[in-house]
């Protein structure tokens, strides 16, 4: 947690203040029990009723102070936990911007979601409890039992009794009751697995007719969180009652041993009865601070998580800081020796390599379809042009420069890539197509979808350009998904696109029509087609095809149907005999 | 709001009968409540009058004490048993309650027809079916009782300070609307503020898993410093009404003890007067510490009551979400004389069939299809054209609005579903496996099955050799979303649970990608040994497979544009030809 006190420096002033003002009003407090005391001892026993009415105003005046001193620090304590959990969250947005996918894989999206979010929100609150409670809660038990060691010795061992039995209850039942919270959390996400997978699969299990099984698996997940939970019941429930006994039979002792101090002359009854107002503040603030272990508890797991974020450093550092000139009569794409492996120690560790030893070049112009089975790394070998991940071995260049010497903001200007998976984000078609070329005009983005085949659906939607696409795009169909992200990469004008498989939700109809417009409206654009299908690479200038990460052949269709035996397996497990050999 | 709460009061109404069950211990929940509170609030009393033994020096009556203090020990443990009793079976009844309406829900969802698993976000019904439950529990059976202590310490707290003294007690009620003000004030205050951060805070989360969740396409066109921004702007607001929110919910326990402070003042200040004066009413020194220890926690129960009032309002909220899952419409039962379907041959013929999901858009419109024994029919078209809607009506997942499908002649309405479906060996695309072994997978639809039936059916479905390879073999279990296995292996354990129940008829739903070609051949040979001898409803996307079939259905747009061959469909020069020469069409 210290590593993270640096986000609090802007808010230091708040940090120091606030708990001085709490501490100011927790002073207050404590006075009161002798205030009422003193009204008892000198103004009802001499019945001195001016007295009386002056002490009260004093009690009016310190709590209306003390309210002054607590909206202060509750204040500060807002402005500064919440001031820091921004600070903090925008370190850390910035932070992940900069991870490769590496990073990113091995922490998981979900993961990155709760850190920047449950996690900062979990600090923040330590925060504001550190401003608030932190001083004033411990303060308040041992104030109250300094007072009323001042107040009598004698008579306060029972103070000194009590209070660590008070604190040795609340140790027993939370240290058991709490870890069983995540046990809970356990059994509740079963609850919604069995849930989750009776929804997905409802066909299934209904062509099984297998609905009372799944409701006796639900039933059992269901018993068994509700057991736990009423186990965990019974002892949490034990915290309140016991306190309050323990706490009351030293009020009882009070009152007793009380009595034979007040009889020996040591004490006035109006002592005794501060004495049971401290006992009770006493209890409260053992609570409190009971409670505050727990929150740290949490806390210092979160910032164990934030900081893990904090501490990663990305394995695709930026080192160029300006631009860079290509060698002119370069090849557009050069891999040279290239090999990568997702561990990146490339075979020490058993691990193997995801692709291997990768030689070729393109040609500016040129198209390149790229075929394998899955893992066989061809999403891995055009993961590299635009640096998601660097080579564990061997070079990259684009037009004669390392890839590794691109500012990335030179680098991926260069390159339109459109991923398998196809993502867009909230906002409209235009705001989406956008993303490559903030300047593109109307015109440019209506070329981009016309090549992509979009335009006709887009025509149609009612606001066309203007049309909304909600998170994900989850409003559009997979294929008209698809087109899009391919527009969206034609909007930036790029000078390399590489296709992922990006057609794989296309009908057969629609992926040729845009392989065909492709062709014609690109010219002078390097073309990268990653795909499973034969029919989709086919035409393609040339043809790679990867096996198992390395290269098992390069050529063009009808080369590599002498002379590869890897894609004519592929071929023939696709097409038919006379279709595979069909010029 | 007046409807409003009149429809507040139906869901409690019908929560109460999810309760009823438990209605002993909720019972004895309340009578603890009453029990403790008063013995609680009993205590301060007993305290008062034994003060009153203590005056001074030499005049301190222990005899008299004695008795008190016994008393105020007695009081004290009864006390402190019922609370825990109170505790005990409020947890009790509210846990219990939520396991049944959870249950409950569960089983009304495999009731419900797919029609509506289709149409709802899974995501939202499972959170009706964990946290929607879960605020009912905190929220009403928890809200309840709270509210009843609550309520109970308020008025026990009102008579026994009347027993003691009337005057100081006015002097206190005075002050009850203050405190009342204070905590609905800020209630609402607060209220506000939080909705607006929940709501900023759910937009930076959105935020966040969009670009962190797109962050490929991010790197791609260098968004970061774009992102950066648009981050930095939510977060600014996320800051301000942060601020506001956290400031305002921490007034609650500064003003509440100011309120205290007051109420503690005034009961001090009068107490002492009415002790020296005698005037309006007499009082003794413990009469004030019994009232000062009300006054000390007096403001307490108000608090909490506000408190729970805004958590059974969320809670009423949840129950009603959870209400309306309750009260869609089951899928129409079985009729009663409905005949169970056995050991059928597989002539399975559709006649004049209309569908539509929505009335107002048609789909399958006079649809007629004849497959005879052991056939395969092919159904292939562009995507979205009804393809699976033929696979939901076969398996009677949807009913036909019109016409009729029969199956070795019966009409399959008058079939039990279940035995109907038990016909039918189905592997579709998505391949759907539960977290649990392999062999629990692959006897799905056979529990009784052997180790040795269990590893027939792998062998046929060429699964065998993979699963041996798995570190448990056939013991392996699958993780939640079989992430241990490929997509290829997910399909042929599918194909497995399907050999092993041994179905005449088969409908397959071919995977359109994403299937390496080692395990695409493995997959289709298990397909084709499997369709053998059956009759096979197959939804194609691959031509090898459409070519083999004894009849294409081609369809577009919900119809069936074209029926036939291969052969016959390409001479014909239609539809068909078209979309078959569409993928050769770049050469």
């Amino acid at each position: 947690m210290r590593k993270l006190a640096r986000f609090l420096k802007k808010y230091r002033l708040q940090v120091i203040l606030g708990p001085v003002f709490k501490l100011t009003e927790a002073i207050f407090e404590l006075i009161v029990p002798i205030v009422t005391a003193q009204i008892i001892d000198n103004g009802v026993r001499t019945g001195d009723v001016n007295y009386v009415w002056r002490m009260g105003g004093v009690m009016l005046l310190l709590g209306v102070v003390g309210l002054c001193c607590a909206l202060v620090c509750q204040k500060m304590a807002s402005i500064a936990s919440q001031g820091f959990g921004t600070v903090l969250r925008n370190e850390m947005y910035r932070h992940i911007n900069t991870f490769s996918h590496k990073e990113i894989d091995r922490f998981g999206t979900p993961s990155l979601i709760t850190r920047i979010t449950n996690d900062v929100n979990q600090l923040q609150y330590a925060v504001a409890m550190l401003i608030r409670l932190v001083i004033r809660a411990p303060f308040l038990a041992i104030g109250a039992i300094v007072m009323a060691m001042l107040l009598d010795f004698p008579l306060a061992i029972i103070f000194l009794v009590a209070t660590p039995l008070i604190g040795l209850v609340l140790y027993l039942v939370m240290s058991r009751s709490v870890p069983y919270f995540r046990v809970m959390q356990k059994k509740l996400d079963r609850i919604s697995l069995i849930s989750r997978e009776g929804l997905s699969g409802a066909r299934v299990i209904r062509a099984f007719s297998k609905q009372e099984h799944e409701e006796s698996r639900f039933r059992a997940a269901a018993n068994d969180q509700t057991d736990t939970a009423i186990r965990v019941g019974k002892l949490s429930a034990l915290l309140n009652p016991l306190t309050y006994l323990i706490m009351n039979f030293a009020v009882i002792a009070i009152v007793w041993f009380g009595g034979m101090r007040v009889t020996s002359g040591g004490m006035t009854q109006g002592e005794v009865i501060a004495f049971v107002n401290y006992m009770s503040q006493t209890l409260l603030a053992l609570i409190v601070v009971a409670n505050l272990v727990v929150t740290f508890t949490k806390a210092a797991a979160s910032a164990g998580r934030v900081n893990e974020v904090l501490e990663t450093e990305t394995s695709v550092p930026e080192t160029a800081k300006s631009a860079v000139l290509t060698k002119e009569g370069a090849p557009k794409i050069t891999f040279s020796h290239a090999s990568f492996s997702y561990s990146g120690d490339g075979g020490t560790d058993g691990e193997k390599f995801a692709v291997k030893d990768l030689n070729f070049t393109v040609k500016a112009g040129e198209t390149l379809g790229i075929i394998g089975g899955t893992g066989s790394g061809k999403s891995t070998l055009v993961s590299l042009i635009p640096r998601f991940y660097d080579v564990t071995e061997g070079s990259v260049y684009i037009e004669g420069i390392d890839v590794k010497e691109y500012p990335f903001s030179q680098l991926r200007s260069k390159i339109g890539m459109v991923p398998q998976l196809a993502e867009l984000f909230s906002g409209t078609i235009a705001s989406n197509l956008r993303w490559g070329n903030a300047q593109a005009t109307e015109q440019d983005l209506e070329d981009a979808l016309r090549i992509a085949q979009a335009k006709e659906f887009v025509d149609r939607l009612p606001q066309g350009l203007d049309s909304p696409v909600s998170q994900g795009g989850k409003n559009f169909s997979g294929g008209q998904k698809q087109r899009l992200t391919i527009a969206r990469a034609l909007a930036g004008r790029p000078e390399i696109l590489i296709l992922d498989d990006s057609a794989s939700a296309l009908d057969f109809a629609t992926d040729a029509a845009l392989r065909r417009a492709l062709k014609d409206e690109t010219r002078g654009m390097t073309v990268l087609m990653v795909s499973q299908r034969v029919s989709t690479v086919k035409a393609a200038d040339r043809i790679l095809v990867l096996d198992d990460g390395a290269m098992a052949g390069l050529g063009t269709h009808d080369q590599l149907m002498e002379s590869c035996e890897v894609y004519r397996e592929i071929c023939l497990s696709q097409l038919s005999k006379e279709e595979a050999e069909r010029k | 709001m007046k409807k409003k709460s009149g429809m507040n009061r139906s869901v409690l109404k019908r929560l109460l009968r999810y309760a009823k069950p438990h209605a002993a211990f909720l019972l004895l929940a309340l009578v603890s409540a009453i029990i403790s509170v008063s013995l609680t609030l009993y205590g301060p009393i007993l305290v008062g009058r034994a003060v009153d033994f203590v005056i001074g020096p030499d005049q301190v009556d222990f005899a008299a004490m004695l008795p008190i203090l016994f008393t105020l020990a007695v009081t004290i443990v009864v006390s402190a048993a019922f609370q825990w009793l109170m505790t005990y079976c409020t947890n009790r009844v509210s846990y219990k309650t939520v396991r049944d309406l959870r249950i409950q829900t569960y089983e009304k969802i495999n009731t419900l027809p797919l029609k509506y698993i289709d149409g709802h976000a899974h995501g939202d019904l499972i959170s009706r079916i964990v946290n929607d439950v879960d605020q009912v529990s905190d929220g009403l059976l928890q809200g309840i009782t709270q509210l009843f202590t609550g309520i109970v310490t308020i008025v026990g707290t009102l008579l026994f300070m009347l027993t003691i003294s009337p005057v100081i007690t006015v002097v206190v009620v005075l002050v009850t609307p203050l405190s009342l003000f204070v905590a609905a004030f800020i209630a609402r205050l607060t209220h506000r503020q939080f909705v607006e951060q929940q709501a900023t805070q759910g937009e930076l989360s959105g935020f966040v898993e969009e670009m962190i969740g797109g962050q490929k396409t991010v790197k791609t066109f260098h968004y970061e410093k774009r992102a950066e921004q648009q981050f930095e702007e939510i977060n600014g607001r996320l800051y301000n009404c942060g601020v506001k929110a956290q400031f305002y919910s921490s007034l609650s326990n500064p003003s509440t003890r100011f309120v205290n402070n007051m109420v503690y003042t005034a009961v001090a200040a009068f107490g002492a007067v009415c002790a020296i004066t005698g005037w309006p009413a007499p009082l003794t020194i413990g009469q004030i510490t019994s009232f000062l220890s009300y006054a000390n926690q007096y403001t307490k129960p108000f608090n909490e009551v506000t408190g729970v009032l805004t958590q059974i309002q969320t809670a009423f909220a949840s129950a009603e979400r959870l209400f309306a899952v309750l009260d869609e419409a089951s899928e129409r039962p079985d009729s009663r004389d409905a005949a169970v379907l056995e050991h059928c041959e597989g002539d399975v013929a559709v006649e004049h069939l209309f569908f539509s999901y929505d009335p107002a858009r048609k789909l399958i419109e006079d649809m007629n299809i004849a497959a005879h024994k052991g056939s395969r029919i092919a159904i292939v078209g562009p995507t979205g054209c009804g393809k699976t809607t033929i696979i939901n009506l076969l398996m009677r997942f949807y009913d036909a609005d019109r016409g009729s499908i029969t199956v070795d002649g019966h009409n399959i309405q008058s079939v039990t579903r279940s035995s109907l479906r038990r016909q039918y060996g189905m592997v579709l695309q998505e391949s759907w496996l539960f977290s649990g072994t392999v062999r629990e997978n692959i006897s799905y639809g056979r529990e009784d099955a052997s180790m040795e039936e269990v590893i027939a059916a792998a062998k046929k479905a060429h699964a065998h050799s993979f699963i041996m390879r798995l570190p448990q073999g056939y013991d392996t279990v699958i993780s939640e979303d079989g992430g241990n296995l490929s997509q290829g292996q997910r399909q042929l354990l599918c194909i497995a649970r399907v050999m092993l129940v041994d179905p005449p008829m088969l409908i397959l739903d071919e995977a359109t990608s994403s299937i390496d070609t080692r395990t695409e051949w493995k997959i289709q040979t298990a397909f084709e040994d499997m369709m053998r001898g059956r009759t096979s409803f197959i939804v194609a996307h691959r031509l090898s497979t459409i070519k083999g079939a004894d009849l294409i259905l081609v369809m577009n747009q919900g119809h069936i544009v074209e029926q036939g061959t291969h052969e016959t469909l390409l001479a014909k020069g239609g539809f068909y030809a078209n979309l078959y020469n569409s993928q050769f069409a770049v050469s």
